[in-house]
């Protein structure tokens, strides 16, 4: 067990080398769209320990993620009135986030324990609903969908005066990709991972070998949910601002949607559906730019098109690569290399 | 139980695959956003200092909502800016260089429009951001575009918070800051409602309380019997109709946008409630509200509201004219409402300003060259641009829905957003130039 977390820190280690020496080969606006996905992985890591991992379907990620944002957005603010600032600020604001959004997972979780298949999506889909609902019942303190802007610290003068934002963001919200994706690698390979997978495959086979079934399912709600507000946590912090708008549940049936296409079951799935969440809406702009279509028509499809592509992809995913992305890969990769004899059932993908 | 454990990890040797996978997946984001990011080099400026500008071209970005719940009428402002620009374009351009309209859509989503304007100043590198639509939307990446030193020029709407030349130093507003407005909305009131009832709607965010706070300013601080909010992402204003109703309010300001002006003016119809209705300016052009209300626009009549732009309803003005026709020439003809002549407006007082920012195009020099102002264009109100005012234009003139047109009355009015009085403003646009082109 030691020898695993030495061997994941190695790895995170070498993961921080080879993307800090990305960001300084890429132009800022692809440094800011790196630390997006970096701030989306959060989330989509989460989503695929509670999903593909736990065997428990959240609608309600993205509002998990505002419970993430705003506090860090009040926190944020807070600390400048009241003239306090310092490298320790921002993590503090963070750790905030990530703790109101522990909660909220722990409440969330407690009612999700207790239900199964559509009363769980339909909870947390009540979830995704009321949240953002929630800014504009209490707009004095969250004001409404305007949102509040987050303050955040320039860049530190040691690293010189003309650093690039987008990069100092990018290592903001990569430091936090990483911690998250050591974190979860670590807890999968653990006791409570086992437990997780455990519960999924068969509930009553679990709680005949001693396993507290709704125990586990709180606690991969509670993780995943953590993650979550981090992530959100993270997007506040790169657009300098929170909003409903920024959480709907639409983002919350992305997530669902990018950590199935990415392969659901696998951590490295979630960095493809991170990714994906990042770049099909720039894809899908500059396509229909390039299509040079009258005017109405790709004002129609400009915002409708990755909504289309999207689902396209999951539909064509699920027929063809059920593994998903990271699914599709690891096939392909096998095709190569000489299988092991035990032939391992890679497919860990929930759909008991 | 411990056995168990070891005994699977032991069999199954699934779990040793993971980390290598997800360093892999890590080195193949790493070599994706490297391919990526080289595939991207030819959309800059050739090497040129200024972002955005060339010898031959100028290229400027905006953010509009094509989409979501504000996109029922500005979705067409865009487009329009951009058929006047095709119009600029065909004659030479201006000072020798095209202007490109890079049009993006936030669906009036503020998060969308923190990644589309960093996509266009980043990415696209363009020179200037030209009227981004919204107030909540524009608000959030006014620290981004001034961290950049982005122009901001021509904001789509009538904030306050675009007039701070000394936080923001390349933004200015366009339209009359909704203060300026409601002050004169409610000087109209006070004189021609003036023992009735008022009530107030507005949307929650600055352009609802800006508004608010300058009827205020000549009604009084009791003049507003009930005041209520929206939000756009609730399309259900029930409640707040109710409550108008309930309060028996007689004269309703309406500061939203047009779609939630025809959501009030339709839900207090089935409520049977019929005040006398006073909108804003950005919520009140007839063509996109009748096209809302369908078979029953017939409630729009006596609807009172603002204008200090041509209006389509008199196609005699020479600008109305001006603007029908590049309309028709460079905007595959769509149906001709306020957006439209809003959009080409822009277009105007942008080619204007880089008529006068001169031959040697610079983010500074444009700046400049809009703080020298004097600028004369299509509006019947005031522009008043000087370092220490970026607001838009200073007045309105009143409107009044009759049948289905939707025409000016009385003078037009100028007034600032602070105590200053209303007062008439006597000076008339000056005739559009021959072939539509502001002469340098």
């Amino acid at each position: 067990m030691r020898y695993t977390v030495v061997r994941h820190l190695a790895l995170t280690l070498a993961a921080a080398a080879v993307l800090l020496a990305l960001t300084y080969g890429l132009e800022p606006f692809r440094n800011y769209q790196l630390a997006t996905a970096a701030a989306y992985l959060c989330a989509t890591a989460g989503l695929t320990v509670l999903t593909g991992l736990s065997g428990q379907l959240s609608l309600g990620h993205g509002a998990l993620m505002a419970t993430g944002a705003y506090p860090v957005a009040l926190a944020q603010n807070e600390f400048r009135d009241r003239d306090i600032s310092g490298g320790w600020v921002l993590p503090v604001s963070l750790a905030i986030g990530v703790a109101t959004a522990l909660v909220a997972g722990l409440v969330v979780g407690l009612a999700a324990a207790r239900l199964r298949g559509p009363y769980l999506a339909g909870v947390t889909l009540a979830v995704a609903v009321i949240v953002p609902a929630l800014t504009t019942a209490f707009d004095s303190v969250f004001n409404g969908d305007q949102g509040l802007s987050v303050y955040i610290e320039p860049p530190p003068l040691s690293l010189g005066a003309t650093f690039p934002y987008e990069r100092w963001q990018a290592w903001i919200a990569l430091t936090g990709a990483l911690l998250t994706m050591f974190l979860l690698t670590n807890l999968v390979r653990s006791r409570y991972g086992r437990h997780f997978r455990a519960v999924r495959d068969d509930e009553v086979a679990a709680r005949l070998a001693g396993i507290n079934v709704a125990r586990t399912q709180v606690l991969a709600f509670v993780v995943s949910a953590a993650c979550a507000g981090l992530g959100g946590g993270l997007l506040a912090v790169l657009a300098q601002s929170v909003s409903p708008g920024a959480f709907s549940l639409t983002l919350s049936l992305f997530l669902v949607m990018a950590v199935v296409i990415g392969g659901l079951g696998r951590l490295a799935g979630a960095v493809w559906g991170a990714l994906l969440l990042v770049l099909l809406p720039q894809a899908s702009h500059s396509l229909t730019e390039a299509l040079s279509l009258s005017p109405s028509a790709a004002q129609r499809l400009d915002g409708n098109l990755p909504l289309a592509i999207f689902g396209t992809t999951l539909v064509v995913v699920m027929l063809l690569a059920p593994g998903g992305i990271q699914g599709l890969l690891a096939r392909l990769a096998g095709r190569f290399r000489p299988r092991p004899v035990t032939a391992p059932d890679h497919r860990e993908v929930g759909t008991s | 139980m411990k056995r168990t454990a070891k005994r699977r990890s032991a069999t199954l040797p699934v779990s040793p695959g993971a980390p290598h996978r997800i360093l892999a997946g890590g080195v193949a984001v790493a070599l994706l956003l490297a391919v990526a990011a080289c595939g991207d080099d030819g959309g800059g400026g050739g090497g040129a200092s200024v972002p955005g500008v060339t010898d031959t071209e100028v290229v400027v970005g905006t953010h509009m909502p094509l989409t979501g719940p504000a996109s029922a009428g500005y979705s067409k402002i865009a487009p329009a800016t951009k058929a006047y620009f095709d119009l600029v374009n065909t004659n030479g351009g201006v000072h020798g260089r095209k202007i490109t309209y890079k049009i993006m859509d936030d669906g009036y989503n503020p998060a969308n429009t923190q990644q589309v304007v960093r996509q266009l100043v980043l990415q696209d590198k363009v020179f200037a951001i030209l009227n981004g639509l919204g107030t909540g939307t524009h608000t959030g990446v006014l620290d981004f575009l001034a961290s950049n030193r982005v122009p901001d020029l021509f904001v789509a709407s009538g904030s306050r918070s675009w007039d701070q030349p000394k936080k923001y130093p390349g933004t200015f507003g366009f339209n009359p800051d909704y203060t300026v407005e409601g002050k004169i909305l409610a000087t109209y009131i006070q004189k021609n409602f003036a023992s009735q009832k008022v009530c107030f709607l507005g949307q929650d965010d600055d352009f609802g309380r800006d508004s608010l706070l300058g009827v205020e300013k000549v009604l009084g601080p009791t003049g507003v019997v009930a005041k209520e909010k929206y939000v756009t992402s609730n399309a259900n204003v029930g409640p707040q109709i109710g409550a108008f109703k309930a309060a028996a309010c007689q004269v309703v300001v309406l500061a939203t946008v047009p779609p939630f002006t025809a959501l009030s003016i339709g839900t207090a119809a089935r409520l049977g409630f019929r005040p006398q209705w006073v909108v804003s300016n950005v919520g009140a052009d007839y063509t996109t509200l009748s096209g809302l209300l369908g078979e029953n626009k017939a409630l729009l009549e006596g609807m009172l509201a603002v204008g200090y732009l041509p209006s389509q309803f008199e196609p005699d003005d020479p600008w109305t004219a001006l603007f029908k026709k590049v309309n028709d020439q460079y905007n595959g003809g769509a149906p001709f409402d306020g957006n439209i002549i809003y959009g080409m407006s822009v277009g105007y007082l942008f080619v204007q300003a880089l008529q006068a920012a001169g031959k040697d195009l610079t983010r500074e020099g444009i700046i400049e060259a809009v703080e020298k102002g004097g600028f004369r264009g299509p509006g019947r109100a005031p522009l008043r641009y000087s370092a220490d005012d970026h607001s838009g234009y200073g007045g309105q003139r009143m409107t009044k829905v009759t049948g289905t047109t939707q025409e000016f009355f009385g003078p037009a009015y100028e007034t600032d957003e602070a105590d200053g009085p209303v007062q008439e403003y006597a000076d008339q646009p000056p005739a559009p130039p021959a072939n539509g082109i502001p002469a340098s």
